[in-house]
């Protein structure tokens, strides 16, 4: 097995706000990500596929295909956008990082032309990430 | 959310520190030998970068596996307050025993992040410099299709 990953970036702005809870518990436990007019980051998205590489190309996947379906799915869909009013598959969750690379897994893995998805790693700053993959793979 | 997928969360942490490989049970030429510079009566020190990944449930109130004010305040408690800007050797007691070679400083850190009560700790990566790194992690963690535990909610 040959896992491949991708690199893209997007930026985006955020707010965390549980409207069920009160001000006051929403800062306790947000911080700062509770400022009312939200704040933004520079995402790095990193989407590993696994596959047997074709016979006759020598490629898991054609790079150029994996390319359009991230900035079909990713790109359009995230860059610029002010993640809890303009991602509709993010209504009803807070836009952390953990609920956004859930998202980006689903929006991803029936859209992958070859190989299958293995995981996605997302990046909201240089020493923050979040991991999605299957339960029971390989966490490499 | 019972949808077969597992979320994880990376963070990563800096220290700086002085070390000095040498082992008390070794000649002195030994000790040159499989140590070389590192070997250095005195020491030298390395900044270090620290890795870590932790899984569990993504609280759905919150959106969050771990609240990072809790992550960053037992990491800093646990592993910087003891490691930074300290003699490895002298400092930090498990390491009068033991050599501090990177590769057994990142089993100390992964034995104290163990304990950490809020999420499950995954693996440890200690970068001594940006060309050499070093990474601990459970023994389910690195096999394909192995017990790992769901964590949907």
């Amino acid at each position: 097995m040959v896992y491949l990953t991708r690199r893209v970036e997007f930026s985006a702005s955020h707010r965390y706000h549980n409207p069920a809870l009160s001000a006051e518990e929403n800062r306790r436990i947000f911080g700062k990500c509770n400022n009312p007019h939200g704040h933004g980051h520079n995402y790095t998205l990193e989407v590993t596929v696994a596959g047997e590489p074709d016979p006759v190309t020598g490629m898991v996947l054609d790079l150029k295909e994996l390319k359009e379906v991230l900035e079909r799915e990713i790109t359009q869909r995230l860059d610029h956008r002010f993640l809890n009013y303009e991602v509709p598959e993010l209504q009803g969750q807070i836009p952390t990082c953990e609920n956004i690379a859930r998202v980006i897994w689903k929006l991803l893995e029936p859209k992958i032309p070859q190989g299958r998805l293995h995981k996605v790693r997302l990046y909201e700053t240089p020493d923050l990430f979040a991991e999605c993959c299957r339960n029971g793979a390989k966490a490499g | 959310m019972k949808d077969g997928l597992r979320i994880s969360v990376g963070r990563r942490y800096r220290f700086a520190a002085s070390h000095r490989l040498h082992n008390e049970k070794l000649s002195e030429p030994e000790n040159w030998r499989v140590y070389g510079k590192c070997n250095n009566p005195y020491g030298h020190g390395h900044n270090y970068v620290v890795e870590i990944l932790v899984s569990g449930a993504v609280d759905p109130s919150t959106g969050m596996l771990v609240n990072l004010a809790d992550l960053d305040g037992f990491v800093e408690r646990e592993v910087i307050e003891a490691f930074d800007h300290k003699s490895l050797n002298a400092d930090v007691p498990v390491f009068r025993e033991r050599v501090p070679t990177t590769e057994n400083v990142c089993v100390e850190i992964f034995e104290r992040l163990s304990r950490f009560p809020l999420a499950k700790l995954e693996r440890v990566r200690v970068e001594e410099t940006s060309n050499n790194a070093f990474e601990y992690a459970r023994e389910e963690f690195h096999e394909n299709g192995g017990p790992n535990e769901g964590n949907d909610k």
